[in-house]
């Protein structure tokens, strides 16, 4: 029959014409994802959500760390929001998380998208306070410290240091934060106290610098010394006089 | 079609039945989200159709999602993978496609779709053969594995319309306007029937299922009824169903609708064992009839 005849040419086109649909659908499909996957900097994610790629991948979307968290936190992001679609995430200006010891969210997350390695709620990191300077009202002078005194890890992750005022005789009184205790919980952002909050958690990857390996803060006690000031051989003498360490004291000072 | 009240309801009993299901899913979900719905302190249904939970108890998730996550090459938590395996039984055993017919809401918008389609006499825009779906849900893995990411649940119009009733809509509603319209003015049944990857893969699921439509040959007059509604048409090929005794293929939703419009009752739910079983004695007891094509 005629079928024969045709059967190679049309099978061919037909392979072309079917790898072009899918190679055009995939491009298209796959461009929509990356669109989606790139506001994942910009969502605070329940406690023990792991890194971006790690927690997009396994978040199946079912939205069981909302309907556990008994504070109403998290929302799971709806189409045209934001945030990476269906994933959950929470805004503190509304409602912070109050760090449950127990982390209802955590144990909720069927799929580990948020680590269930994470016992300690004040080892989870889903964000980091910075303070706006220009318009927190303690480092303008006031005394407010409503952030340091709110913060669920008060002393660790937010301190207040003194600083001496030019004219008057009154100190003034600024909070700090410590990336190292803050958890991101955004409960500073819900209370403080300016129109817009001058105290606000964001992902650390956005405000976080780093010093590097190769600048040495040597005034500090626990900076190792490295090859530049490798110490010597203690003097047979006793004496201290490394190179560099005691030259102040060398002379008649 | 009888005129009184009770015979209309009789025969509009499957979708009547089916609307029923799947809004008491959706709003088993959407009281344990919103208003704490709870059993001796257990949530009722917590989650959504991706992944839940029965009283804290019982994990589900859906088996398509949980193959995408894997196939980004994460490893997943046993919670997840035993809650597909609970889904997986239950629709292998049900029929695959029972979720789409049965849970699915996106099947109340794409039914409401087929039936105005059919009042106002639509015709197909262009041809699209229904066997694309099973490319789309290639692609779909294809591009978990490419991408990193669950490539279907990051722009599911089913996910965003399920996930957004009990959890908030947001645009998703442009979405399933999409599907609706989509539907309606260009290609019958375009959804469901030819394009949606979670719908193939359950119809492959089904390919095993134990509850299926029983076909009765003798009494079939072959007028075409179960066919015009049927939004899997093909699955009602009369040949293969008359050799298998039933309609055999997985693509078949198990949604009932030709079952009451069969003028000559040739249609029933039955068991797939069962109907194997009527057919071996037939077979044994009577010679096998040859029909001419």
């Amino acid at each position: 029959m005629g079928r024969s005849k045709t059967t190679r040419r049309d099978f061919l086109a037909k392979v072309g014409q079917g790898a072009a649909l899918a190679a055009t659908g995939g491009l298209v499909w796959s461009y929509l994802l990356q669109q989606q996957a790139r506001a994942t900097p910009f969502a605070l994610r329940p406690p023990g959500a792991r890194y971006e790629t790690d927690f997009d991948a396994r978040c199946i979307k079912c939205g069981q760390c909302v309907a556990a968290c008994p504070y109403d936190t998290l929302s799971l992001a709806a189409p045209g929001d934001p945030i990476p679609i269906g994933t959950p995430y929470f805004i503190p200006r509304d409602v912070p998380c109050y760090m449950c010891p127990d982390i209802p969210c955590k144990n909720a997350c069927p799929t580990g998208a948020l680590d269930p390695a994470l016992d300690d709620i004040n080892d989870s990191r889903m964000g980091l306070a910075v303070i706006d300077i220009e318009n927190c009202l303690s480092w303008q002078g006031l005394r407010c410290e409503i952030c340091h005194r709110d913060c669920p890890l008060t002393g660790k992750a937010i301190t207040v240091e003194h600083h001496p005022r030019k004219i008057s005789r009154h100190a003034m009184f600024v909070p700090i934060v410590h990336s190292g205790h803050c958890t991101g919980c955004g409960v500073c952002e819900k209370a403080c106290p300016t129109e817009q909050a001058a105290i606000r958690v964001v992902q650390p990857k956005l405000v976080q610098g780093k010093i590097g390996e190769h600048y040495r803060l040597g005034w500090t006690i626990d900076t190792p010394i490295t090859q530049d000031f490798r110490p010597e051989e203690e003097p047979s003498d006793g004496f201290k006089t490394r190179p560099g360490l005691d030259y102040l004291n060398q002379g008649e000072l | 079609m009888p005129a009184s009240l009770g015979g209309k309801l009789w025969v509009w009993r499957y979708p009547i039945l089916r609307r029923v299901t799947q809004l008491t899913v959706l709003l088993l979900f959407f009281g344990t989200a919103h208003w704490a719905w709870s059993v001796a302190g257990r949530p009722v249904l917590a989650g959504n159709l991706s992944g839940s939970e029965i009283l804290g108890l019982v994990p589900m998730a859906d088996p398509f999602a949980v193959l995408q996550i894997f196939l980004t090459r994460h490893l997943l938590e046993p919670k997840v993978l035993i809650g597909a395996g609970i889904v997986l039984a239950l629709y292998g055993f049900l029929g695959g496609r029972v979720w789409c017919a049965w849970v699915c809401p996106i099947n109340m918008v794409t039914d409401l779709a087929a039936w105005l389609r059919r009042r106002l006499g639509i015709r197909d825009a262009f041809f699209v053969s229904r066997n694309i779906r099973y490319s789309v849900l290639a692609l779909a893995l294809v591009l978990s594995v490419i991408m990193g990411l669950a490539a279907f649940e990051w722009i599911s119009p089913i996910s965003m319309f399920h996930r957004g009733l009990i959890f908030g809509i947001g645009l998703g509603w442009t979405a399933v306007l999409g599907v609706f319209l989509f539907d309606l003015a260009i290609l019958r049944n375009g959804w469901c029937g030819h394009l949606c990857p979670l719908g193939a893969f359950y119809g492959l699921v089904g390919r095993v299922a134990q509850v299926r439509v029983g076909f009765d040959r003798q009494t079939c007059t072959h007028c075409g009824e179960c066919a015009k509604v049927c939004p899997e048409p093909q699955v009602l090929n009369l040949h293969k169903a008359a050799e298998a005794g039933m309609v055999a293929s997985g693509e078949c939703t198990n949604c009932g609708r030709c079952i009451p419009v069969c003028p000559e009752e040739s249609l029933r739910f039955d068991w797939r064992w069962q109907i194997r079983a009527g057919r071996l004695q037939q077979n044994h007891s009577e010679p096998p009839e040859r029909r001419a094509a």
